[in-house]
């Protein structure tokens, strides 16, 4: 099925995307995804399918460290996030998370509601309806961490003997 | 080639030469701070297969988050990070009670000059007022370090901020650092480390340099820093546990971008709902009314906020229907407090005195608010929902005008009070 496109705009801030009162009381993931994005969007946790793509403005997840803004989002079932620019902290987590997270600022401006949007992240473009956005590769490190899921799977790997 | 102290430190501590802005580099840090999510930190440790932390003398842990623990689940948090503690022999466990993690950690003399501090929280480059290199990281990034002793980091481009000009109190480094943020935006120094400089910033005191540090992450800031002087050593000198090689930016260094702002004449500001760059200087707030006020937080809970929130309320009362709540950011502060008598001041003002640690801030307990109340509040964030409740509006401000709003009930010049004491 095509994945659906959330837009969202600026400076959306991690007390949105999961709120301070759950971080030390909700930690199961099926439990964070049903919190994801409440009190941005309360119909969004209800209504995101497995691989929808958020598109949003700049400093996306600004605010707090806590990596479950960006695991609640993974759980719900978001495949990749395209912003004009990411929270520094934010990205770090996304991509731990084994969540795609990439900086465009002309592809966000070339997305609506309707668009279909995929992610190729073997050739580093995003496609939207007829067009392509070339983004710059990731790091290796960080794309070692991507294709392995996660930074957990990454490290168990690192340390199996 | 020149490099700024950011490139500096992060060259010294890779085994590089030289780098570069966007130049990813691996390393151990100095220092790792965690406060109530080490616990989730632990799992995800034991998830990836660690065994024990790679060093225990490099790890803090500090409880602050939800003290005491205010539901079964929190103490049970609590629980699982003091056997943690206790099995990995992690001696710099700070138990409930000592106060906010970015509070203790300064206190306790960890944060340096030239030390590279990671921690996971956002406001880690509080540290930065020392002249350390802070940053927060995720809790994951935590456990892997915690495993491994390693993380990749990139260099980031400096945004060098240069504060001319001269503070009139009441007026203070709040007021700086929210004028600073409207002026640059919530993602103004994005990916970027910040260093703070120029007379007024030599000028501040290492309370008010705490707090440009602390507030540098509602920037964007990766991390802070104040080049230290003379202020760092003599603060440091009954505090630090060790040598320390302070690091400045090179003469020439290329900063990316250089910011100068005269802060002559700057009036109170105020961050209104619902982002800390929605900034106005207080005379613009039309009669807002406030349902409680606090004074408090990792921002704004030391001894000198302590204070001028006393001068203010000595003798007089908190508005009927306010609510004033005061957080001393540590045990010290209270107790230092209570000495010079800003404690009794405040308590025969009203005001209700929580104990040490992160309270309201973060919406888990002590003073959560309710729909469509107003708060105004010392703390750094304002975001919705921040404080428990997403119908609720918070204001951010400085300790003078919080205790001003507080004496009124509604958001006040504290100018206005001081000059009919």
């Amino acid at each position: 099925m095509q994945p659906r496109v959330w837009i969202f705009g600026d400076n959306i801030d991690t007390d949105v995307i999961f709120p301070g009162k759950y971080t030390y009381t909700v930690s199961d993931p099926d439990e964070m995804a049903k919190h994801a994005l409440e009190d941005l969007d309360p119909t969004f946790a209800k209504t995101v399918q497995e691989g929808d793509i958020i598109v949003a403005g700049k400093n996306f997840g600004c605010g707090s460290s806590r990596e479950q803004a960006a695991f609640a989002l993974k759980y719900a079932g978001v495949s990749g996030i395209i912003a004009k620019s990411f929270a520094r902290i934010f990205f770090r987590n996304a991509i731990n998370a084994g969540l795609v997270a990439i900086e465009h600022c002309g592809c966000v401006d070339a997305i609506g509601t309707d668009s279909r949007v995929a992610i190729d992240l073997s050739r580093n473009v995003i496609i939207v309806d007829d067009s392509e956005f070339s983004f710059s590769p990731f790091p290796k490190q960080v794309l070692q961490i991507l294709n392995e899921g996660g930074l957990l799977q990454h490290v168990r790997k690192m340390l199996q003997p | 080639m020149a490099m700024t102290f950011s490139e500096k430190v992060l060259a010294r501590k890779a085994g590089l030469k030289q780098v570069s802005p966007g130049q990813i580099v691996t390393l151990t840090p100095d220092l790792l701070m965690s406060h109530d999510n080490a616990a989730a930190i632990s799992q995800t440790f034991a998830k990836m297969g660690g065994k024990h932390v790679f060093d225990p003398a490099r790890v803090i842990i500090i409880l602050d988050h939800c003290v005491p623990a205010a539901t079964e689940k929190y103490a049970q948090n609590h629980k699982t990070i003091r056997q943690f503690a206790a099995r990995e022999g992690i001696a710099n466990f700070y138990d409930v009670g000592h106060g906010i993690c970015h509070q203790v950690l300064c206190e306790q003399g960890f944060a340096t000059p030239g030390s590279l501090i990671l921690g996971s929280d956002s406001h880690t480059t509080t540290y930065g007022a020392f002249g350390a290199f802070s940053a927060g990281i995720g809790r994951s990034e935590m456990a892997a370090v915690w495993a491994t002793g390693s993380i990749w980091l990139k260099v980031p481009p400096t945004i060098k901020i240069e504060l001319v000009g001269a503070l009139v109190a009441p007026v203070c480094a709040k007021d700086v650092a929210l004028h600073v943020i409207g002026k640059l935006g919530a993602d103004g120094a994005s990916y970027q480390a910040v260093e703070f400089s120029g007379e007024v910033v030599s000028a501040m005191a290492i309370a008010d340099r705490m707090v440009l540090c602390n507030m540098g992450a509602e920037m964007g800031a990766k991390n802070a820093y104040v080049p230290p002087d003379g202020k760092t050593r003599e603060w440091l000198s009954q505090r630090q546990r060790s040598g320390y090689a302070p690091v400045h930016s090179d003469p020439g260094a290329n900063f990316g971008q250089v910011v100068k702002i005269d802060i002559s004449g700057l009036e109170p500001q105020v961050a209104c709902p619902h982002t800390v760059d929605n900034v106005a200087p207080v005379g613009a707030l039309k009669r807002v009314r406030i349902d409680q006020a606090l004074v408090g937080t990792c921002t704004n809970g030391r001894l000198e906020d302590l204070a001028v929130a006393a001068a203010i309320l000595k003798d007089r009362h908190v508005a009927s229907g306010t609510r004033l709540l005061v957080l001393p950011a540590s045990r010290e502060i209270l107790r230092t407090a209570m000495d010079a008598g800003y404690i009794a001041t405040l308590v025969d003002a009203g005001a209700i005195v929580l104990n040490p640690g992160c309270g309201p801030c973060l919406g888990a307990h002590e003073g959560v608010l309710a729909p469509g109340e107003v708060c105004i509040s010392t703390a750094n964030r304002n975001f919705k929902g921040r404080m428990g409740c997403n119908r609720a509006e918070i204001y951010l401000a400085s300790p003078a005008t919080v205790a001003a709003s507080a004496l009124t009930g509604v958001i006040t010049d504290p100018r206005e009070v001081l000059d009919r004491a």
